[in-house]
This record gives structure tokens, sequence and C-alpha cells, in this order.
């Protein structure tokens, strides 16, 4: 449904490997992924299946020990304001309000004042916090706190955001609701997303196309595409099957074992 | 967009706004009751006090309305007219100074010192061992040699109490610029605030409260040392009146000393948290 002819992020043959306590531990190994710019992606497998591994990796927080990460072609060296992330435990900063948590991007990059403040403001009404803007993160829901981390990053210039489980933290209806928001932003801005999660459910409503990991060492084992068209009703009967095939899949792929 | 504004606003709000919470707090009649409350202790030990030395001829220790005569004396003059009348104000504003002159020298010691430790590991490895054994040291300890090495006067005591305000502020100070959470620094670079920029943006801001509380500890030390540091032989400040009155039996003074001491050091303890609060707004620990 997107435009397919331009990869913006490219991992080829992506291994990590580190020490703990005398011990190696292999977190991830030969991960070969290509996202087009507005693709949504999910990345779904258990705990230790590398994925939180493979999104740390794009962020730049960590390097990959094997193979090569790309953005537009250029190999990552480090955290960059083109790759946003959406923690799960928000990051937000304590001493700011809604309004210069949103902002800290476009100033820490020097933008100008007056178009840091009118691109906060557009991100506040995006999200819909206006009533909060002077707020501190203390004082919001966790619901909030999420839509402020989207914002900050939306609001910075993000090509591509990077979530690590950003809505597992959240009470059913949050989290549903969220879901709904972040499509519609995903759809009206033509993000691209690279989207941690465990759940089956959210990532078939979600995701174009669901990579699915599996641990021991953390791999990519297989794809699936989803191509329902949105807004996806997670009750219908192709919902289902796709619910049915990404279950099978994941259990197999972790023997029961890890069910 | 309609829909993101709705939705915001029937999200389940936990905590919802600034204002609702302390509301309660803060009412004339919660505040009336807190304040009687907290007055029914020191009454039962003035009534105590009074019933115990009142009355008594040879009692060592003066009842509670000489304590109260001596220091209208002390402050206004009038009763005794002795060498004590009206001389409060002169004690008062000499242990001040020192108290503040002090702690704003261990201020501007321990601040670059601790943030140092807190963040460079090359120096912490070099200086926190020694700065833990010397911790341990009391101020009292210090006092021979602080009077050998500054001489007798104002200088001792301003050393004495700045080496009591030094390692509150030190130690916080290292706390709160070691425990910043790590995901603040990922945030911040994923933004685009990277390298020493962290340090102005991250580091400091993320670690107020912590060196807030150090300064209020620090502050509040330098007054409990206000009495050792005025040993050193100065003529004016609280703790010399006290140490002087001691020598002439005049314990009505001593007694006086002591309380200006509390009332000064509750009130400039105040003063520094209704600043944290004002500054810190954002923290739910002083909020």
């Amino acid at each position: 449904m997107h435009d397919a002819s331009d990869p913006i992020l490219c991992l080829r043959g992506v291994g990590k490997q580190f020490e703990l306590q005398g011990q190696r531990i292999e977190a991830l190994r030969d991960a070969n992924l290509r996202v087009r710019a507005g693709e949504f992606v999910c990345l779904i497998g258990a705990s230790g299946c590398g994925k939180s591994t493979l999104l740390r990796i794009v962020a730049g927080f960590e390097m990959a020990t094997r193979g090569h990460a790309l953005m537009w072609e250029r190999p990552i060296t480090g955290p960059g304001p083109e790759r946003g992330m959406v923690f799960q435990d928000y990051g937000l900063f304590p001493w700011l309000t809604v309004r210069g948590n949103i902002g800290f991007g476009p100033s820490a990059r020097g933008r100008p004042a007056q178009e840091v403040k009118e691109t906060v403001e557009r991100f506040i009404t995006l999200v819909g916090l206006q009533r909060f803007a002077e707020a501190y993160p203390h004082q919001l829901s966790g619901g909030m706190k999420q839509r402020v981390a989207i914002a900050r990053v939306l609001a910075n210039d993000a090509k591509i955001v990077l979530m690590d489980e950003p809505f597992g933290a959240l009470d059913a209806m949050t989290r549903e609701r969220l879901q709904d928001e972040l499509l519609e932003i995903w759809e009206r801005t033509r993000l691209t997303v690279l989207f941690v999660t465990h759940s089956i459910e959210e990532a078939i409503f979600l995701a174009d196309r669901i990579m699915v990991m599996s641990p021991g060492p953390g791999r990519i084992d297989s794809e699936i595409v989803v191509d329902l068209p949105r807004p996806r009703d997670v009750a219908a009967a192709d919902f289902n099957d796709l619910r049915r095939e990404l279950s099978h899949k994941l259990h197999s792929h972790h023997g029961r074992k890890a069910a | 967009m309609s829909l993101t504004l709705e939705t915001a606003s029937a999200a389940p709000v936990t905590a919802a706004t600034p204002e609702a919470a302390p509301a309660s707090s803060s009412s004339p009649s919660y505040r009336l009751r807190n304040a009687l409350l907290a007055a029914i202790f020191p009454g039962a030990v003035l009534i105590v006090w009074h019933l115990a030395t009142y009355g008594r001829k040879y009692s060592l220790i003066p009842p509670p309305s000489d304590v109260a005569l001596a220091l209208w004396d002390l402050a206004f003059g009038g009763i005794n007219d002795d060498a004590y009348s009206k001389t409060l104000h002169i004690h008062l504003l000499a242990s001040l100074s020192r108290v503040y002159g002090g702690f704003a020298i261990a201020l501007c010691a321990a601040l670059p010192l601790g943030v140092l430790i807190g963040r460079v590991e090359l120096i912490r490895r070099a200086l926190d061992p020694t700065l833990q054994v010397l911790r341990p040291i009391p101020v009292t300890a210090w006092l021979p040699l602080a009077m050998i090495m500054f001489g007798l006067g104002p200088r001792s005591a301003f050393f004495l109490v700045c080496l009591g305000a030094f390692y509150p502020i030190l130690i916080n100070t290292i706390f709160g610029v070691r425990t910043v959470d790590q995901r603040l620094f990922e945030a911040a670079s994923m933004l685009g605030c990277q390298g020493t920029a962290q340090f102005l943006h991250v580091v400091l801001p993320a670690s107020l409260p912590a060196i807030f509380t150090g300064l209020r500890l620090g502050l509040g030390f330098a007054w409990v040392v206000i009495v050792v540091g005025e040993m050193t032989g100065v003529q004016t400040g609280l703790g010399a009146i006290i140490m002087e009155a001691r020598q002439l039996s005049r314990t009505e003074i001593v007694i006086c000393g002591m309380v200006v001491i509390g009332i000064a050091g509750f009130i400039s303890d105040r003063i520094v948290l209704f600043l944290g609060k004002r500054l810190l707004l954002w923290s739910p620990s002083f909020a």
C-alpha cells in the first residue's frame, strides 16, 4: 500500500554477542530486515528473542557485533534524531512540562525559538494534550505520557519511529485507544514504524508485516504479511485466521518449553 | 483533529490536575489543627519545666519565665541593663554571617567537587576513599587544628562551619549526579542532545532534587556546628555568648542562645524549603 521502492532501513546479517559473568551470550544472530518508507513493521516474539536488542541496534544505543545496520544506505553509528525511540517506560524528562518535553529535541538541535514554539503547538494538538500543555509528567496518566513520548519524536522530525512495547504498561482500554491513534497518526504523516510487541493481536492489528522472532539465540524466523484492510476488525474471520497462523508460528519456533 | 482531542479528555486520568490533590492539606482548618497538634508537646515541656524550677531558690536551671525575661532583655534591653542587654542583633548577625558565609564556601567547594566525583571515574577513584576517611571525623575534633591553622577568631569559625556543611552537600551531589536514570541519557541522545550538552540538559536538572536535599542538610549542619565554630575565641555570635554565659553561670542566657539558634535554623530551613518547592515543582518529592 506504500511505495515499495525505497528502503529506509536495512539490516544485513546483524548479530549481537556480549559477555555476562564470563559467559558468552548470543542475543541476536543473523538478522536480515528491510523496511521501506511508510511501512509499519512489527517484531514479535517471547522474551529473550532479541527483538529489543534489534531495536536498540537500530536506535544506535548498541552496536552490532556482526553484520551491517544501515539507515538510508549509511551505517548506523549512534543515536540520531531521524530514528526516534518510544520507550515502554516513557523516558520523559520529569523536570520539563509536556510542552518542554515535546520541544526538547528541536531546541537541542538549535532550531529558532519561534519555530520550536510552533512545532510544539502543532504536535500537542496532534496528540490532543492542549489542556495538559503545562503539566509535568508525574501529573499525567500512562496513556498521556506515552502520547507525549510519541509527540516528542514526531516533533523532532523522526523519519522512523522505533517503539519498544510502548503500550505494554497501559491498561487494555487505553492501549486500544492509543493503537487507534497511532494508526491514525501513521496514516496522516506517512511515518515509518518499527514496533516491538509480544501481543499477537496488537501485531496483527497494527502491522503491514510481522517479523516472527524466537529465542536461544535470538533470530528472525519468519515473516507474515498482513494485507487486511484498515481499520481492522479484531473479531473478523480473516483476522482470526492470521491470529491462529501467527500463534502457531510462535509456538512451533519456540517449542513447547517456551509456551 | 477531533478524534484525539476527545480521546485525550476521555482517557483515564490517574493523577488528574495539579491543584486537585493538595486542596485539603492547605485549607485553614487543617492548618489550624496542625498548628495546635504541633504545640502540644512544647507546651507540655514548658509546663513541666515551670513546675520543676519555679520558686526554687537553688535551682541551677532557671524557670521559663526568667528565660523569657532574659530573652526580652537580650533583644530590647530595659530589664537587667547589663553587658548582655540589647545585644542580640549583634550576636545574631555575627552568627548569621558565619553560617551563611561558611555555607556559601562549602557550597562553592562541594558542588563542583561532587559533580566531578560523581561523573568522572578517575576523579572518583582518586578522591573518594580519602573523603570517606575524613568524613567521620567530627567537626569538634577539628577545633584544635583549626585554631592552629587559622588562628583564634572568625576565620576558624568560618572553617568549622564550612566543614560541617561540606559533606552533606558533597555526598548528596555525588548521589544525585550518579543516579540519573540511564533512560534519560538515551532519550536525550536520540533527540539530538549528545555529549557535553547532556550535562547541562540532563545531569544537572535530573540531580537537582538530590543536590537540593544536600543544601538543606548542609545548611542545617551549619547551624548545628555554629556553637563549636564560635568556641574559637570570637567575641560575638550566639555560640560565643553561650560559651561565655556558661562560664558566668548565666544559664538563662545560655538557654536564650539555644532558643534563638533553634528558631533561626528553623526559619532558614523554611526559606530554603520554600525556594526548593518553587524551583522543583516538577519533582513529586518536593511539590
